[in-house]
């Protein structure tokens, strides 16, 4: 049958799923390289500045972290999305396997039983499943007409698919990791086709089901929400982060203090600043200029990923490019937010730059998908090899 | 095909879309960015400078001082206080002014936190007001808000569960004055006492400990945020005195309201069992500061209640010097056991007459009955044979006259004349010094301390130096363990000569100190009486027959009283002085007679745990 396919489409120039690798490398998005190591050498800058002006412990650690990721994508990168497209579904399977195994052994770390070590590094099952959920629900939208995503059966299955890894993050728990997924498995569905209003329907019901849901928090995460909409009544706790974070951005500047001068980031004022503040680090020596750099450098990335998939020949690669580039700006949309005092702080970090090997590798594999599907995009998919 | 290119258009519109509105998202981080950055760049930047963490020491607890038993002399004691913290306070002087309103001080208060907060770095709080009462508490409780920098927080007070008891030997803490502030800025910390006297001056490095430090930071108001970080220091190491608290209670009972000293050593290792000097006072009263009242009455009290009599009280050592008189001679060969000297009652050198005591004729005697009768006119010829020099030199090597090392503050080294320090002080020596010098009198001024290591050295021929300290964190010092001290250099044959004289001044009816024999079974002390004359009668006085009991109580005789026990296996030594006591046999003996009965009975000695366990 694939013999099949094959012949009906022999003007299709890459419908062979060997064709050479120096072919594959040219048609990688360098430009999206590029902007990923630029990020990746202001996360060293602002390491470097972490540190006091030092590359240890942090900056260089995390750089040979990324070159490994680098590899890491550039190697994905150059394996047919076809194959990756046949894995889909084990590797969600996967995915839901490692966020059962976390949460029977995992560890603990700051009130969360979230992590697990594999071969001596440290991950968290929630970071994969997120790529691993994307991978899934192209999977099973890819042949999806729009008379079938009218119907409320076939859409079932996905919900459900989404409902399953996100109930299990929320019990880790993770919140801020639950509601990214949720999101993500959401802009794959409307990507898919699904109609606007359903989204409508659904958002109103979460907006009626969050008071219910308050109640069964842990309180740490109640305490994280109380303190975002009044800051000041815990200036103990988590609130003093909110205050700091902002002192921090807002003594920037439009110029900065200048690289290593940050008070707020030299003094110590945010515990750690490396994780999840990194960004104030930039923002308090580099000034408003210098943000807005990293800001349009993030948002290249999306924009890239989001031309990929417009520019993707197939529904399979499409979706995931969406998917990739909805996680990407999760990410950065949650924690600038949380920087900023604009939503809860959630323990998300900002991919590329703050230091942690988990949030990297999960980024960069799904990057290494991206470029799979911008390297295999005009790729025909036999309908019958799913 | 058409179908694919129509979903692909649909997905194209959709993701723009989405791309859109992360745009849009974007856009609004990028304006909440130039608002915080930019917009309210004035108000974060300040904020951002007033942010600070202020870091502050904190006094470590002082070490406890325990007796060899455990029991504590010297302990800690909670109460509250308030602190201030300069850097906290916007206006540090309206702060003060708000604390003055709600917790009234004296003036001279005011000008110490004044000048306090004028000279210490910001590291080191100032001490606002120690043992705040509850009224202080809840006022300042409900004003925190007008009081930024303003600490409320625990202290420690020094206590002194035995008072007077042990004032002495352990001594007291006080604040540092301004100079040893100045000197060491830990000194400076509020809590932080130096050990004035006592065990506590001699020991105030081990017990002092390290501070610690708090570590604060503090918002905008200056107003503490959070406690960042807290190291409480190292504590003071524990010191354990060889002191038994229970011979101490008995050696206070003995001297009740009289005036003198009481010191009790382990004869074989020199450890102090007991130190007692009295009058005393209440030690505690030190670290609140001493009411001027009170001090006015210390200083007006002719017993000196401040001074520690047992180690810096100088006495005339009276016929407790006469062991070494007689050791001195029979080193010198000019005495020996069999020698007899003949005593008519008085002592005649060129026309100028020496008495014996009140005027007996003792007789023809040997060295051991000379002792046991408490002759002088026997002691006399000895020390004209011998010389005032080599009795001083006897004198040195039984630990009288000479620095003993004493771990304690203010130890006087006494004196014992000799030729050259006649000299040097433009002294004419004449023999008739040397006569009185025969029986403890003229120049020789010795401490208890003194008379009590040299009874001890009389006991077990070993060179023992008095100390008190037996455990520092545990470890036992060196010295605690008869090993430890050289042989006396004293032939052990003239030293049993003369403890057989001090045999039987206890333990034959014609002892001067035979009232105050042991009462237990098969055990008998060995001792030395004193009566030290303070004043010479004048003729007129003589005339008036003019007695000790008649005569004004300041210029009585001290009465003395050195002895050991067992006799025949030292294990403890005691020197009692009684200021004014008249005759050492009737007011020193009996306080020495308890504290041997209690010490053979217990027998402390070398124990870390009391015999028969934990019995008071």
């Amino acid at each position: 049958m694939m013999m099949d396919s094959e012949r009906l489409a022999p003007q299709r120039p890459f419908r062979d799923r060997s064709f050479g690798l120096m072919r594959k490398l040219l048609r990688v998005n360098w430009l999206f390289v590029l902007c990923v190591c630029l990020l990746a050498g202001v996360g060293y800058t602002a390491l470097y500045s972490a540190a006091g002006g030092a590359p240890r412990p942090y900056a260089d650690s995390q750089l040979f972290r990324f070159i490994g990721a680098l590899v890491l994508m550039l190697g994905i990168a150059m394996v047919d999305i076809r194959q990756i497209a046949k894995i889909s579904w084990p590797a969600y399977a996967l995915g839901v396997l490692l966020l059962l195994v976390v949460m029977k052994f995992g560890h603990t770390g700051l009130g969360a039983k979230r992590w697990m070590t594999v071969g001596g590094m440290e991950i968290q099952p929630s970071e994969l499943m997120k790529l691993f959920l994307t991978l899934g629900l192209a999977a099973y939208f890819r042949r999806a007409t729009q008379e079938r995503l009218n119907e409320a059966l076939f859409l079932l299955p996905a919900v459900a698919a989404i409902l399953l890894p996100v109930g299990l993050i929320l019990k880790e728990p993770n919140l801020g990791t639950a509601v990214i997924t949720a999101m993500i498995g959401a802009t794959v569905m409307l990507g898919a086709g699904v109609r606007w209003w359903k989204f409508a329907i659904l958002l109103g019901v979460m907006l009626v089901a969050a008071p219910l849901l308050y109640h069964h928090l842990h309180d740490y995460q109640r305490a994280r929400i109380t303190t975002f909409l009044n800051p000041g009544s815990d200036p103990l706790g988590a609130g003093y982060n909110i205050i700091q974070s902002k002192i921090a951005l807002g003594s920037g500047g439009l110029t900065g203090q200048g690289y290593l001068h940050g008070t707020q980031n030299q003094l110590n004022f945010l515990p750690e600043k490396q994780t999840d503040f990194v960004f104030t680090i930039i923002a308090e020596e580099f000034g408003f200029l210098g943000s807005m750099a990293v800001l349009v450098l993030l948002f290249s990335i999306i924009a890239m990923a989001l031309y990929t998939a417009i520019s993707c020949g197939h529904v399979y690669g499409r979706l995931v490019a969406l998917g990739v580039a909805a996680n990407f700006f999760l990410y950065c949309f949650v924690n600038l937010s949380m920087v900023m005092g604009l939503i809860p702080v959630g323990g998300v970090p900002l991919p590329l730059i703050s230091y942690g090997g988990s949030a990297l590798t999960a980024v960069m594999l799904g990057f290494g998908v991206l470029m799979s599907v911008h390297v295999h995009r005009d790729v025909e998919f036999a309908s019958e090899e799913f | 095909m058409k179908r694919d290119a129509k979903d692909r258009a649909a997905f194209t519109r959709r993701a723009l879309l989405i791309g859109t509105a992360q745009f849009g998202i974007f856009g609004a981080i990028a304006g909440r960015l130039y608002n915080l950055q930019v917009a309210k760049h004035g108000k974060y930047a300040l904020m951002a400078e007033q942010n600070s963490i202020s870091e502050r020491l904190e006094a470590p607890l002082r070490g406890l001082i325990t007796d060899r038993f455990g029991t504590v002399l010297a302990g800690n004691q909670q109460h509250w206080r308030a602190l201030f913290m300069q850097a906290l306070a916007p206006d540090p002087q309206a702060v003060l002014d708000n604390f003055y309103r709600l917790v009234p001080l004296p003036d001279d208060e005011k000008a110490r936190i004044a000048a306090e907060l004028a000279h210490r770095p910001g590291y080191i709080p100032v001490l606002l007001k120690d043992y705040l009462d509850w009224p202080d508490m809840a006022a300042l409780e409900v004003n925190t808000p007008d009081l930024p920098g303003v600490v409320v927080e625990v202290g420690a007070s020094r206590s002194y569960p035995f008072g007077p008891g042990l004032a002495h030997a352990v001594g007291y803490v006080a604040r540092p004055n301004q100079r040893e502030a100045a000197a060491d800025p830990v000194l400076s910390l509020p809590g932080m006492r130096i050990g004035r006297t006592g065990a506590e001056a001699a020991q105030d490095a081990v017990l002092r400990g390290v501070p610690g430090f708090v570590q604060m930071e503090t918002n905008v108001h200056g107003q503490v945020v959070r406690q960042v970080a807290h190291d409480p220091g190292t504590p003071g190491q524990e010191v354990t005195l060889a002191l038994d608290a229970g011979l101490q209670a008995l050696a206070v009972q003995g001297l009740k309201d009289q005036t003198g000293a009481v010191v009790m050593l382990d004869a074989s290792t020199g450890e102090i069992l007991a130190l007692a000097s009295s009058p005393s006072f209440d030690p505690s009263l030190f670290d609140k500061g001493v009411p001027q009242a009170t001090w006015n009455a210390w200083m007006a009290d002719p017993g000196h209640p401040l001074q520690n009599k047992a180690v810096s009280g100088l006495f005339a050592p009276g016929s407790t010097f006469k062991p070494t008189v007689a050791l001195a001679a029979m080193k010198a060969g000019t005495l020996t056991a069999e020698t007899i000297l003949t005593c008519p009652g008085f002592f005649k050198l060129g026309d100028h007459v020496f008495w014996c005591d009140n005027h007996t004729a003792h007789g023809s005697i040997t060295v051991t009955t000379a002792l046991q009768v408490s002759c002088d006119v026997f002691f006399y010829q000895v020390a004209l044979g011998v010389g005032i020099d080599r009795i001083a030199a006897m004198a040195t090597v039984m630990g009288l006259g000479t620095d003993l090392g004493v771990d304690l503050p203010d130890a006087e080294t006494g004196l014992v004349p000799t030729l050259d320090w006649a000299r040097q002080h433009g002294i004419h020596w004449v023999e008739g010094s040397t006569v009185v010098q025969g029986i403890g009198q003229g120049y020789t001024q010795l401490t208890p301390l003194a008379l009590a290591t040299m009874i001890a050295r009389v006991a077990t021929g070993s060179a023992v130096g008095p100390h008190i300290t037996r455990r520092i964190a545990g470890t036992l010092q060196i010295g605690s363990t008869p090993g430890d001290w050289p042989v006396l250099d004293v032939d052990p044959a003239h030293l049993a000569i003369v403890r057989q004289g001090l045999f039987e001044v206890v333990n034959t009816p014609a002892g001067t100190a035979y009232a105050d024999r042991l009462t237990l079974p098969d055990v008998q002390m060995a001792g030395k009486t004193g009566t030290a004359q303070v004043h010479d009668n004048t003729a007129r006085e003589k005339r008036q027959g003019f007695n000790d009991l008649t005569m004004a109580w300041a210029q009585r005789p001290n009465a003395l009283f050195v002895a050991y026990a067992p006799y025949d296996n030292p294990r403890y030594a005691v020197a009692v002085v009684i200021e004014h006591g008249d005759y050492g046999g009737v007011a020193a003996a009996p306080i020495a007679n308890a504290l041997m009965t209690h010490a053979l009975t217990h027998d402390p000695a070398g124990r870390d745990v009391p015999l028969g366990g934990g019995a008071a």
